[in-house]
């Protein structure tokens, strides 16, 4: 495909404007650049013509499947879309709240917050939420201070925080910018070692950071136990609920004995994920931590109109403008809404199903990381490939791109040598998972039959096999 | 491959003992399993380093994995051609691809490391 650039023709127009009727300035000539500027000279159609092109090289969960371990890309509902474009919502401003009887052309958006939150408390058995972090990583980063601000209005002296070995990159990055030190906790089995969380526990342990299903798809029938020890020694236990999908209206955090959670929306609870979302990373809390929760937070007054309270003395204070990614809230709200407690239920129930089903179909031509029942994701590792044919995880990702498939997510967790993490979700039907599953099949024999053609995938995409290791080790950052 | 008179770690680094000068990098095995290194991250000389504690970190085109310190003592040289050329410790872990050279506190972090036969042993039980 040609740039735009090279299309152009010169002295060739768009739409031509009239002869303007405002008289014309002397520009002092210093203002002025030296040569004209290198603009595109093109039809308003083959302008159109040039873009719809580019369109079509999106790839997209609303264009293909998108088994992205880890991130849950679901389907996101066009009606939650729709509801959020409503102009009362839409055009609202954020300042709106502030101004003196303003509050009261906000009701709606303050009833969506507030009821948000009493819907994610019931879905996680918190006593609490904050709307406000705008993504994953910022709610960890909110519940890791509400942690650290705890402790220090106990008194308490505390320096470490324990995470096991599978956990996202951003855990660790968390607890380290809330000040604390950490400590890496191996896994047996797949899932965190109860008698290394033991090894470690000591007065110094001010909490613990779990996701649970873990970034393997396994679910650590130990973890109201390590929550117990954690609570032991006065510590606080951090649910990273990245995997929420799995057991969404099936069990709650709350339940197993986490102090802190937080809830991606944008995967959860089918909000735009890939593309830069915005995202939004909603955190709840038990009754003992509601008092540390950011500023503001929506309430309810006793005529049943809503506003928003600044006056909370132990709060950790703004942690985002205004009240986080509002629209984003709105259309999980939707989304809760209209699945409902028996929607949410099946919403786990299929993406665990989907899960297995891909398991199941694949583990006799890849092998399994742990062959037992798996929740949302299942980790396959390349290692078989690499040793007898050289094929390494990227070398399939690549090759899925030729069959119409986004790859999943390679090379985490990082536990897993070669890993390939597929998570299908509940939104994908069998036929396209047999579609999929029939691709990797069709790989794992290429891998044997031809492994140097495989090397050389993808031969279908607009770029073909970009080379990451000269991106990465020159690097050429002169255009920004 | 792995080669006889070193010395190895669990996590994959090696040391070359010279008297209390500890030479230390990659396995082979370790650089295989990273893929291309692209960046590496090379202590500061004069460093004191912990025996099994963090000192440096190698990207690849994978991931950034942390590299632990064999052996208790100072940073006292550091191979900075790797700024450069990362790629060395793909082509020649052992020799050109070393990371940085230790003077050992003493002798105490030497008895927890594997010789050659039991690292390969480490390995072999690692691929399974």
């Amino acid at each position: 495909m040609k740039l735009i650039f090279e299309k152009s023709v010169p002295g060739r127009r768009a739409v031509q404007a009239g002869p303007g009727d405002v008289p014309a300035v002397n520009i002092q000539s210093t203002l002025l650049r030296e040569s004209a500027a290198e603009l595109p000279e093109l039809s308003e159609l083959d302008v159109v013509r040039h873009f719809t092109e580019l369109s079509h090289r999106n790839f997209g969960v609303d264009s293909n499947f998108y088994p992205l371990g880890s991130c849950t890309m679901k389907y996101n509902p066009k009606v939650a879309e729709h509801i959020a474009s409503y102009p009362g919502f839409a055009r609202l401003h954020p300042l709106l709240p502030q101004l003196r009887m303003g509050g009261m052309l906000t009701q709606g958006a303050l009833r969506v917050l507030y009821e948000m939150d009493l819907l994610l408390r019931e879905i996680t058995g918190m006593a609490g939420f904050t709307m406000q972090p705008l993504a994953g990583a910022h709610g960890e980063l909110t519940g890791m201070m509400i942690m650290a601000a705890y402790h220090a209005d106990k008194g308490n002296k505390k320096t470490t925080v324990l995470i096991p070995d599978s956990a996202h990159g951003t855990n660790p990055a968390s607890a380290a910018i809330a000040g604390y030190s950490v400590a890496t906790i191996p896994s047996k089995d797949g899932v965190m070692d109860v008698d290394a969380v033991k090894e470690h526990l000591s007065d110094d342990v001010a909490g613990l950071m779990l996701t649970c299903p873990n970034t393997l798809g396994l679910f650590n029938p130990h973890v109201k136990e390590i929550c117990d020890l954690i609570h032991s020694v006065n510590g606080l236990a951090y649910y990273d609920g990245a995997n929420l999908n799995a057991i969404v209206g099936k069990a709650r955090p709350g339940d197993f004995g986490f102090d802190i959670v937080h809830v991606n929306l944008h995967k959860t609870f089918a909000t735009p994920h890939g593309g830069g979302g915005p995202g939004a990373g909603p955190v709840g809390v038990t009754e003992e931590l509601v008092p540390y929760l950011p500023v503001s937070v929506v309430a309810k007054r006793s005529d049943g109109t809503y506003t928003l309270e600044y006056d909370r003395p132990k709060s950790i204070g703004y942690i985002a403008p205004f009240y986080g990614n509002f629209s984003v809230v709105l259309k999980a709200y939707v989304y809760i809404l209209m699945l409902g407690n028996e929607g949410l239920r099946r919403v786990a129930e299929n993406a665990v199903l989907n899960a297995n089903y891909v398991k199941e179909k694949l583990k006799s031509h890849y092998r399994i990381a742990f062959d037992r029942l798996c929740k949302h994701e299942c980790v396959f590792s390349i290692s078989d490939q690499m040793a007898h044919n050289g094929i390494r995880a990227i070398d399939i990702a690549k090759a899925l791109i030729d069959r119409g498939f986004h790859p999943p997510t390679v090379y985490f967790p990082t536990v897993v040598h070669e890993a390939m993490m597929i998570e299908p979700t509940e939104s994908e039907s069998k036929e396209t998972l047999d579609g999929f599953i029939d691709a990797m099949i069709d790989i794992a024999g290429q891998a044997g039959s031809d492994p140097a053609r495989l090397k050389t995938a993808p031969a279908t995409a607009p770029v073909c096999r970009p080379n990451e290791t000269a991106a990465a080790r020159n690097l050429n950052i002169a255009c920004l | 491959m792995i080669v006889e008179g070193l010395v190895y770690t669990k996590q994959h680094e090696w040391a070359k003992v010279e008297g209390n000068i500890a030479t230390v990098g990659i396995t082979d095995y370790a650089q295989m399993l990273l893929g291309e290194i692209v960046f590496v991250e090379l202590p500061v000389v004069g460093t004191e380093v912990i025996s099994e504690h963090e000192m440096a970190v190698v990207e690849s085109t994978k991931a950034a994995s942390d590299i632990f310190a064999p052996v208790t003592g100072k940073i006292v040289s550091v191979n900075s051609t790797l700024e450069s050329e990362p790629e060395l410790i793909n082509k020649d872990c052992y020799n050109a691809g070393w990371i940085c050279r230790i003077e050992m506190a003493d002798d105490a972090s030497l008895e927890s490391l594997l010789n050659a036969e039991q690292y390969k042993q480490h390995v072999k039980g690692a691929g399974q």
